[in-house]
């Protein structure tokens, strides 16, 4: 399962708490899962089949570049971040 | 339509005519009329070096002097300092000590150079800083383009090689 | 200093001619203002005086029927608009409902002369409707700031806001417990900080001439950090197949961020395809501070505690940057400047991107960092103060180390920041005496102080092409698509030469266009020599591979036992050719040896920085004097150690002008009042000393020789070190950028009030 970590910003939906364990393959499937036991949460990371703008998601580290289709290992931690550009 | 005046000049050492308005400025006519596009525009009000050339041998910003007013004088940009013997010893010394990044300063900054050791030939550093203070460098904080003009010094007096 | 097992190079660590040189030093190179194209016209933007209008309509029949005028075009002839950011951009090129911004463009011309173009496009009439205009940060966020946007809720990760706003979106970092942090403090330090915008100041404008072929086909060529951002722009806002557009790079006269977004490409496009002849675009120099991307203002709120024995407990900040006219600042990058290099155990940052009638704002050399730097560095040099710290030592004990974790979530990978404050702690600057400091008695009325600021900066890695390819003499061709700023296709050349054992005259590099190359990101990040460098090395390798088959295929021997060395093809039975020798046989062996490597670098090696400053303040006019500045950075290797050397001289010198001079003024109607190179000023060579480098070498392991991007960490440490020495100097800790006269004249009692009026 892996695990996602909660922004405190979103943590109201998560009754306070800071990391969630949820299966799922992609960073997708993962945040359906997310909303089904917090419902409300997709909808503050994502704008229907993307991320919201300046929303990231970051697996095991790594900013994903596909983003909702990035691949997810089943002990993979997952963090939201906001956009950094690069210049 | 045409107000132009037929200028004539010399430009490296060579003579030259063209026509222009009397508005456009001397960096206009290098540039657009001459296509001797070395000199460059950073601000075209007098405030960067870009477009420093030498007319009648001092120092001026092209774009604060008219095309007109060039009329039976000369005038050296950084075309006229190499010559069939290869590069000018200044901008080898600015080759040479890695004293440009982008390089668009540079053409500036050389004829600023030669303006300075043709009237000094041991400028001091802070002679050098100050004569140089007209021109503007975005890229290399001045540190190695200081160290150029002293190695070119160097070179012109025929007192030491250039450290690579 | 920790000392380093250096792996020994042939190529890489020498100081060798820029294979660019030449160009550069005669006029020859052709940068954006130098390309003419036979028939050219000349393009002239028009653009609001007014910083905040109704744009209610527009009347180009005047202009059109001037003689001598070609095309005119506004954002009527732009295709519409597909998403909210398509808007913004769309908007941004030709003004549609509003302008929000003075110099916001509203239409162009195309004519015969550029004098001919600025007459017409000045008889354009524009009708607005004048409102009310915010340029200041926190103005900006009040509830009776005029709303730019009517659309614009904020957004955030707690959800969306319900109602009109300039704060276009809000996040949170939390690690640890703060509350528990600060309770746990014996000393606890709180300030608040207001920085200027600020531009890159590059001294070429940009410029582009675009031209169509009659089958349609739009060619520009134009002065930009990536041609591969200009195609995707121009793809984009023109609604054009990616295969009917060609970009062809020019060389560059500057950039540090601000040429990776393209202003007038799309408007040369428009009037080239409208006038049926090429359209030539350069911005005059107030065009270019008042309508492309500078950096954002910013406001800090910073608060940090730590224990007696130096341990920081806890650390707190809120930043609101201006992102201009539209939502995008840096602000998320500058969260993670602001105590980067330090392990803190808890700690919360929120940021603020808001909107301000202003321009839209770009990248500066490390966006967002600088001004986040200021704010964190003097508040730690304020606390190792109370503490009765060295200010490296304070810094020493708190430092992250590899797999810590920041306040950001992120993760340190293998960083030299310690081994940089060591060097810095080692260097002769730190402990030469300061003449009439604070340890002198000798010169009373002098003072003068020493400062001293650390920072780290993340890099970029990101995709790169390169190809090589063996002439019959056995030079190698190399051709990249990432654009060359400062000297990288000689530091990706030499990377080259080094992989395939060649000296490195005997590489030809150049840079290609969107039609010859692979993609690239934009040269930016201080990425291009570490990324495409790997690309290189990755190309070499497998030219290598290739020419071995080959001589394995001429010997008739199994490629097994074919060895490379030095340039040398060999076996054990002294079989030999040079790479020369075997190059003049490769066409009529197989046909020609070439490879192309297309990377996507994800890892990428930090940068840390630590600046010394020794500074001398009049305390009767404010005025600032640089003695002496030494910048100290982790290169990981440095590939060509005079170019390392630039990069730390020009970025300090960036920060210095950041610290002490520049900023974007701004009168009561949102308009900008310093619009040239004389009134915004930035340093010149009198306003600097010769800046020492101190290379140090922690060669970052995912880079085959322990490459390091340096180009924006020296930007970082300026105005903080200057005003941990100005405090020496004159017992006042400034928070303002830049540090004017004015200001320090205020901070000491001087004065009552401020003069200038920056927009934060």
């Amino acid at each position: 399962m892996a695990i996602v970590h909660i922004p405190p910003l979103m943590r109201d939906l998560t009754g306070g708490r800071d990391k969630v364990s949820v299966p799922g393959k992609t960073v997708a499937q993962v945040i359906e899962a997310l909303d089904a036991v917090y419902p409300g949460t997709k909808a503050r990371v994502c704008d229907s089949d993307h991320l919201a703008p300046g929303v990231a998601v970051s697996v095991d580290g790594v900013v994903a570049r596909l983003g909702l289709h990035a691949p997810v290992k089943p002990d993979s931690i997952l963090r939201f971040l906001p956009v950094i550009e690069g210049g | 339509m045409t107000n132009k005046t037929l200028v004539s000049a010399t430009i490296n050492g060579e003579p030259v005519e063209f026509l222009c308005e009397p508005h456009q400025s001397l960096l206009e006519c290098l540039r657009d009329i001459l296509e001797l596009t070395g000199t460059k525009e950073g601000c075209n009000d007098g405030n960067c070096g870009a477009c420093s050339v030498l007319l009648d041998g001092q120092l001026v910003n092209a774009c604060l002097v008219l095309g007109v007013e060039i009329a039976g004088r000369a005038v050296t940009t950084v075309e006229g300092l190499a010559d069939w013997r290869g590069l000018h010893p200044i901008q080898r010394a600015f080759l040479e000590t890695d004293a440009f990044q982008c390089g668009f300063c540079t053409p500036g900054f050389l004829i600023a150079t030669k303006a300075l050791l043709d009237r000094d030939p041991n400028p001091t550093e802070a002679e050098i800083r100050a004569w140089l203070s007209g021109n503007l460098c975005r890229c290399t904080g001045y540190d190695k383009i200081v160290r150029a003009v002293q190695a070119a010094a160097c070179l012109l007096n025929a007192k030491c090689e250039v450290d690579a | 200093m920790t000392a380093q097992k250096k792996k020994p190079f042939t190529v890489v660590g020498e100081r060798l001619p820029r294979y660019d040189g030449a160009d550069k030093m005669t006029g020859k190179a052709i940068f954006g203002p130098d390309v003419t194209l036979p028939g050219m016209l000349h393009g002239f933007v028009l653009r609001s005086p007014h910083a905040h209008a109704r744009l209610l309509s527009i009347d180009t029949s005047r202009a059109e029927a001037l003689p001598g005028v070609y095309a005119v075009v506004t954002g009527a002839d732009l295709p519409p608009a597909e998403s909210t950011d398509h808007r913004y951009a769309r908007d941004n090129t030709f003004a549609s409902d509003k302008v929000l911004y003075a110099g916001h463009a509203v239409a162009a011309v195309a004519a015969r002369t550029p004098t001919l173009a600025e007459q017409a496009a000045r008889i354009i009439d524009v009708e607005y409707e004048l409102l009310p205009a915010v340029t200041d940060v926190l103005d900006t966020t009040r509830d009776d700031a005029p709303i730019l946007h009517d659309d614009m809720r904020t957004r955030s990760l707690a959800g969306r806001g319900n109602k009109s706003s300039n704060v276009a979106s809000h996040f949170q970092h939390m690690k640890g417990d703060p509350a528990r942090g600060f309770a746990e403090a014996d000393v606890i330090v709180e300030r608040e900080f207001h920085t200027a915008t600020v531009h890159q100041g590059y001294i070429e404008s940009h410029a582009t001439v675009a031209t169509w072929s009659d089958d349609g086909v739009l060619t520009i060529h134009t002065t930009t950090q990536g041609s591969f951002a200009v195609r995707d722009h121009v793809v984009w806002l023109l609604n054009l197949p990616m295969s009917k557009v060609r970009v062809v790079p020019t060389e560059v006269g500057g950039a540090f961020g601000g040429k990776n977004t393209s202003y007038v490409d799309v408007a040369a496009a428009l009037l080239a395809r409208k006038a049926r002849r090429p359209v030539k675009i350069t911005m005059p120099r107030p065009d270019v501070f008042l309508a492309t991307g500078p950096s954002s203002g910013a406001v800090f709120r910073v608060k940090l505690g730590a224990t007696r024995d130096g341990r920081i407990t806890a650390a707190q900040a809120e930043l609101f940057y201006a992102a201009g006219a539209y939502p995008g600042s840096p602000v998320g990058s500058g969260a993670n400047v602001l105590f980067g290099p330090y392990a803190i155990p808890n700690g919360q940052i929120d940021g603020y991107d808001v909107v301000t009638n202003g321009p839209r704002v770009s990248s500066y050399r490390a966006p967002g960092g600088t001004p986040a730097n200021f704010a964190a560095e003097t508040l730690l040099d304020e606390l190792a103060e109370k503490l009765g710290l060295d200010p490296i030592e304070f810094r020493l004990r708190n430092h992250a180390r590899e797999g810590d974790e920041r306040l950001d979530g992120g993760t340190h990978g293998h960083i030299g920041g310690i081994e940089v404050l060591e060097a810095a702690q080692a260097c002769e600057h730190y402990t030469a005496p300061l003449e009439g400091g604070p340890h002198s008695g000798l010169h009373r009325g002098l003072h003068r102080g020493r400062g001293v600021a650390h920072a780290a900066w993340g890099n970029w890695g990101g995709r790169s092409s390169c190809a090589l390819s063996v002439n019959g003499d056995g030079t190698v061709s190399l051709v990249t698509s990432s654009v060359d700023l400062s000297g990288t296709r000689t530091t990706i050349a030499m990377q080259a030469a080094e992989a395939l054992g060649l000296p490195p005259e005997r590489i030809k590099p150049s840079v290609g266009d969107t039609d010859n190359t692979g993609y690239a990101d934009v040269s930016a990040g201080s990425r291009t020599t570490y990324a495409t460098g790997i690309a290189a090395i990755q190309a070499a390798k497998d030219v290598i591979a290739q020419m071995r088959a080959r001589a394995a295929a001429l010997w008739d021997v199994p490629v097994e036992t074919v060895g490379y060395a030095d340039g040398v093809f060999s076996t054990a039975d002294a079989l030999r050719f040079t790479l020369a020798e075997l190059a003049e046989q490769v066409t009529s062996s197989g046909g020609s040896v070439s490879s192309i490597a297309n990377v996507d670098v994800g890892e990428w090696g930090a940068g840390f920085s630590t600046h010394i400053a020794d500074v001398e303040v009049d305390p009767e006019t404010g005025k600032v004097t640089l003695l002496r500045y030494t910048v100290v950075q982790d290169v990981g290797q440095a590939v060509h150690p005079a170019m390392v050397e630039g990069q730390m001289q020009g970025g300090a010198t960036q920060g210095i002008g950041w610290a002490l001079y520049e900023g974007y003024a701004y009168n009561d109607a949102g308009q900008m009042l310093n619009a040239n190179f004389l009134d915004y000023k930035i340093p010149t060579s009198l306003d600097v000393p010769m800046i020492e480098t101190v290379i140090v070498e922690v060669p970052y392991p995912k880079h085959p020789f322990g490459v390091r991007g340096v180009g924006e960490p020296p930007i970082l440490p300026p105005p903080a070190a200057i005003a941990n020495a100005i405090y020496r100097a004159v017992g006042v800790r400034p928070d303002h950028l830049p540090m004017t006269p004015a200001h320090l004249l205020e901070k000491m009692g001087v004065i009552e009030s401020r003069i200038m009026n920056h927009d934060s």
